[in-house]
């Protein structure tokens, strides 16, 4: 297929001005001739391009509330003197406007001669793309003269070195601020429009720019004159997007030129799932610019969707297949169709000599559906058995059991939007400034015009206090507490009579209630007992509930920090009951909304990729649902399920399974007791890596086969709120296959009849028999963007928010949520509780963000630990440090910060050498086995470099990576 | 030679003086004239600190510093003379004047002689136009400014 000529040209969206009015109430008025009807309070600015009349701005953009400083937009209304700003100025009824008049013309070209005379111009290395929205401004204004001269003081710079200040010429000169790696700050091109500064205050939320000085020394300035880099500035790139100059601007721009083409697509990082345009110029990805259509994102982005895209062309990327006999071996590149016929040999062979369940799959929560669907659908109808598992295990699955458990449906109950209406957000166990940044952003907005915020979390986490927003409660809990101060909270409102009667009987089951109620009211419950076991003060734990339950709309956001535990399955359900208990269910700003930690873990989900479900979370066991599949597969399916992950590796150590395929999944790193991992792996005869990169799981692997990147294929991921958005190539596969194209030539190989040309047909099977998907199709993306499912006949366009008027179960099940103390306790030996985390610049095992220059904000994973425990230690910050638990041991540096309580370290788990998850346990959640990663009883102590493990695996890990030397051509 | 306090030693004066004005509304302006009371000067090592304290970010307390010329970032001399250069100080001479200041105290605007007796610094109105030029020596007017008047200023920062 030849791309350049699916995407003919460059998406350009229209930039109305000023954000759009919610008013109900409409207006007409005139403009230039032309009656146009728009909701009361838009901007006369707005209302003329929305009627196809565009007025000139500079300091105005849709994404920002307007300002009216540039003084370019300037219009005449009959009736009123002056020339007022078009973008500050309602529209009223009757109004008659005039855009284009001798007068405007001549104030306007006054104003641009005075830029102008401050401003390089041309394309040349001073004056950046020559091609930015002022300069299309000033050639539409038709400027021809400029009587003030061009020598501006802030861009000629100065010769012989006059220092600012001293020289005639050029006293405000400022050298331009490279040190951002991603784009570069040229004082000289900035009109001071402040754009920059109120996107990082309006959409980032960061604050983190302003203007200094006043007069001509008025200046953008990262943090108190810092260096971009040095400052509070997140590189979210908010501030480049909203810059009609050149004064911000990327460098992939500046180096090779303005893109070409572009099409819409979806970001492959967290489960915000941002909308963007990936815009292209000869076969390379030039920007990554946010999409204001994207119903996740509108417009905005962080750090890693917009920037941290060079992983894909990074050079450690493997673009061709190989095997190898033993793991000690040297790898060998091999064409695909050999790479392939070997695996399905292998496959073949296991299964003869060990039985059919001697081998099994992995899913990926990053690639698409449609390919997920497809693995699943090899393991079931190829392998013929249901040894299928996905990296949800080890985040989400006990989201998936406990909601659908509560309420019925296995994922959250809102759309990102809801934010808006809430009145008290209550975070649980999560950081979305760092892990979901975006969505973070538009709640420290709902925060910031007044929302109440509760916080969850043992961390003084960036929620709990940043620029303009602050928790009213937060609840620094000892890590494994979490069901113990939910029901506290629950103790509280049913004591204190502060649920909703109403709600509860009308929706739910009122003697599960009254036995629930009877159970949290106990006096084991009540915030002064679990105050002394879970470290929170018990008036806190009142206030918050009081809050929560009386304060208007209330939405619960979690994370992992509730699902890794090996109560997480029960965190999850004491959510669902609190939520139920108030009222907080079935309506705009309200819900309980797992933030998702990847792109499609959700999807993943969906599709089918546990090993007891069949896609749309139907259980293996319903002959019906197996009816389905059996009909239109043509074999017979395993009822019984297949085994988890961890099942795997033990079988696996016990020899019993033999042989694993693995799509887009590091299980090496990311998931516990990486030494039972690695005997897992070690112990089978055939392990084949789907991946972009040599991961660490692939040290264990016979067989390497080249994945491809969201930007090399067609599909879809479902994001956090249900979202199926499209991911649309860009590029052709660099390695020859997309994914989806891949598993189809090994399904080829192991005897399965699969001529799917297009994932569009994938997902027709999907929609053909999943009863929540029933509706979507490409085209329908296509044609209006997104969809969350449920998408199907009751609701053609999808479902934003879920439970409306009754439970996908029927009736809200209330359910008792005993707290068990974990295992994992701390003693004399391993006094510290360990909980990890994650930073916003990297992104889980970094694979991807290691490889870009994401790293210059974080280039190592750091121990976090409180002074008082330091103290006692004798260690200073940037030390050395040994962490040890039960389980192993690793050192890494420490990082002193009372953000963490006395009695609790942190760290995060970016990076493969520091091997978190040697320290972590094999402790898992009873109903999910989701990994207990965020408690480990530890002990630090000083040390003087990498324990023994790291070295030993450093030293297998380098052994595993050799790439045989190409031997002559075949 | 003045000297500079340690940074720990800004950090704490500056806390005791958020913590006194801290409660007022906008307690930004009232907290930097504290600190540029106690300090002479607005150390660039206060304002993270009351960034913090303020919950608002580094940049927004270095916008508004940077705004005001009253708030200094360097210690000033012993004295400090504003000159007018206004329109109405413009027309009557200030020009002039400027240069003469300049010639006599050996430096230019912004500056601060060597031995640290007095700081010079341009003012756009002192709302003393009747009496153009103006000028303000530690916080006094002075009026219809000439050459005798300048030697007898210029002798008393000097003293």
């Amino acid at each position: 297929m030849n791309i350049k000529a699916d995407f003919p040209a460059l998406i350009e969206e229209i930039d109305y001005g000023t954000p759009q009015s919610k008013a109900q109430k409409q207006v007409t008025l005139n403009v230039d001739g032309r009656s146009i009807t728009v909701p009361e309070g838009t901007s006369i600015m707005r209302a003329a391009m929305e009627g196809g009349v565009e007025i000139p701005k500079l300091c105005a953009t849709d994404m920002l509330d307007s300002f009216g400083s540039c003084r370019v937009c300037l219009v005449e209304i009959e009736g009123r003197g002056g020339t007022p700003a078009s973008c500050t100025t309602p529209v009223g009824e009757g109004m008659i406007v005039r855009t284009q008049t001798e007068r405007l013309d001549a104030i306007r070209r006054g104003v641009m001669e005075l830029y102008v005379s401050d401003h390089p111009s041309g394309w040349n290395e001073q004056a950046g793309t020559g091609a930015s929205e002022f300069d299309a401004v000033a050639k539409s204004i038709g400027l021809t003269e400029n009587r003030y001269g061009i020598e501006g003081r802030n861009h000629v710079k100065p010769e012989g070195g006059v220092a600012p200040g001293h020289g005639s010429l050029a006293v405000d000169y400022i050298a331009r601020d490279e040190s951002n790696p991603y784009f570069t700050y040229d004082a000289s091109q900035c009109i001071v429009c402040s754009r920059c500064v109120r996107a990082c205050e309006e959409v980032q939320g960061t604050f983190a720019l302003t203007i200094e000085g006043r007069g001509f020394e008025s200046r953008v300035s990262a943090g108190m004159h810092e260096a971009f880099i040095d400052s509070e500035c997140v590189s979210c790139g908010a501030c480049v997007q909203a810059c009609p100059t050149d004064a911000l601007r990327e460098k992939t721009v500046l180096a090779k030129g303005l893109p070409e083409r572009s099409a819409v697509t979806t970001c492959a990082y967290c489960g915000v799932g941002c909308s963007f345009k990936a815009e292209v110029k000869d076969d390379e990805v030039i920007r990554m610019m946010p999409y204001k259509e994207g119903k996740a994102n509108h417009g905005h982005s962080c750090v890693k969707g917009r920037f941290a895209y060079g992983y894909a062309t990074h050079k450690d990327r493997i673009l061709s297949p190989m095997i190898r006999e033993k793991v000690t071996d040297p790898w060998r590149e091999v064409s695909w169709e050999e790479a392939i016929a070997h695996t399905a040999k292998e496959f073949r062979r296991i299964q003869y000599q060990y039985g059919r369940t001697a081998i099994g799959g992995i899913t990926s929560s990053r690639c698409t559906n449609e390919e997920t669907y497809l693995v699943q659908k090899m393991v079931r109808q190829g392998f013929r058995n249901n040894n299928v598992d996905t990296c949800a295990r080890v985040c989400h699955s006990p989201t998936g059991y406990g909601l659908g458990q509560t309420y019925g449906t296995s994922a959250g109950t809102q759309d990102f939007d809801s934010v808006d209406f809430t009145d008290v957000a209550v975070i649980i166990g999560a950081n979305p400034a760092s892990a979901h940044p975006v969505f973070a952003s538009r709640l420290k907005k709902r925060l910031r015009q007044g929302a109440k915020l509760i916080v969850l979390d043992p961390r003084r986490t960036e929620m709990v206090k940043s620029a303009h927003i602050e928790a009213d409660y937060h609840l620094p809990l000892k890590p494994g507490t979490n069901v113990a101060v939910l029901t506290a909270l629950a103790h509280v409102i049913v004591t204190e009579g502060l649920f909703d009667e109403a709600f509860i009987r009308e929706r739910c089951d009122w003697t599960e209630f009254q036995d629930w109620a009877s159970f949290v009211a106990l006096p084991e419950n009540s915030p002064e007992t679990v105050g002394k076991l879970s470290g929170v003060d018990p008036e806190l734990i009142r206030g918050a509930a009081r809050l929560y339950a009386t304060g208007g709309n209330g939405a619960i956001y979690y994370g992992l920090g509730v699902t890794e535990h090996s109560q997480g399955s029960t965190t999850v359900m004491a959510i669902a009951n609190l939520a139920m208990a108030t009222g907080n269910i079935g309506r705009p700003g309200v819900g309980v909304n797992p933030l998702r930690g990847q792109n499609n873990v959700q999807g993943s989900c969906d599709m089918g990729s546990f090993p007891h479900e069949l896609p749309g979370y139907r259980h293996i066991s319903g002959e019906a649902v197996r009816d389905i599949y059996e009909t239109l597969w043509g074999v017979k399916l395993d009822d019984e399920p297949g085994l988890r992950i961890p099942n795997m590796l033990d079988a696996a150590v016990d020899g019993s399974f033999r042989g694993i395929y693995i799509q887009g999944e590091d299980i090496l790193q990311s998931d516990p007791d990486t030494k039972h991992v690695a005997a897992g792996l070690a112990a089978m005869e055939c392990v084949v890596v789907h991946d972009l990169f040599l991961n660490e799981t692939a040290n264990y692997a016979h067989v390497f086969l080249p994945g491809s990147t969201f930007l090399e294929k067609d599909g879809t991921f479902t994001n956090a709120e249900r979202r199926i958005n499209m991911v649309r190539k860009v590029l052709e596969p660099k390695a020859r296959y997309a994914d989806w194209e891949a598993t189809q030539e090994l399904a080829r190989a192991i005897g399965l009849d699969w001529n799917y040309e297009h994932p569009s047909q994938i997902m027709d099977e999907i929609a053909m028999t999943t009863p929540s998907f029933a509706g979507v199709s490409f085209e329908l993306l296509d044609r209006v963007g997104s969809v969350q499912w449920p998408c199907n006949e009751k609701a053609p366009l999808g479902t934003p928010i879920m439970h409306i008027d009754a439970f996908v179960r029927g009736k809200g099940k209330f359910i008792r949520t005993e707290y068990v103390a974990t295992d994992e306790r701390t003693g004399p030996r391993f006094p510290l509780l360990l909980t990890t985390g994650r930073i916003l610049s990297q992104y889980n095992v970094g694979a991807q963000t290691r490889r870009t220059d994401n790293s210059m904000w974080h280039s190592e994973d750091r121990l976090e630990i409180h002074p008082h425990d330091a103290e006692n230690r004798g260690l200073r910050d940037g030390d050395w440090v040994r962490l040890t638990s039960r389980s192993g041991e690793t050192t890494l540096r420490a990082l002193i910060t009372d953000r963490v309580s006395p009695g609790v370290v942190y760290t995060t788990f970016h990076h493969p050498d520091t091997q978190a998850n040697v320290i972590t346990t094999d402790f898992s959640d009873w109903a999910t086995n989701c990994p207990e990663y965020k408690v480990t009883a530890v002990q630090v102590g000083a040390s003087n470099g990498p324990s023994e493990w790291q070295r030993d695996y450093d030293e297998q890990a380098r052994n595993s990576r050799r790439i045989a030397k190409l031997e002559a051509a075949e | 030679m003045i000297m500079q306090p340690a940074s720990t030693e800004i950090t704490s004066r500056t806390a005791a003086i958020i913590q006194e004005l801290k409660g007022l509304e906008g307690p930004l302006l009232p907290i930097l004239h504290g600190i540029q009371e106690e300090f002479g000067h607005v150390p660039k090592d206060a304002l993270p600190v009351i960034a913090e304290a303020l919950n608002i970010s580094r940049a927004e307390v270095h916008g508004v510093v940077s705004f005001y010329h009253d708030y200094r970032s360097h210690p000033a001399g012993r004295h400090v003379l504003k000159l007018c250069q206004a329109e109405s100080c413009q027309s009557m001479g200030s020009d002039a004047i400027a240069a003469k200041l300049k010639q006599l105290l050996g430096i230019g605007f912004h500056e601060t002689t060597r031995d640290g007796s007095v700081t010079l610094e341009p003012v756009y109105c002192l709302g003393l136009c009747a009496c153009s030029p103006a000028a303000m020596l530690d916080g006094e007017v002075i009026g219809r400014l000439n050459d005798e008047k300048l030697d007898e200023i210029v002798a008393e920062v000097r003293s």
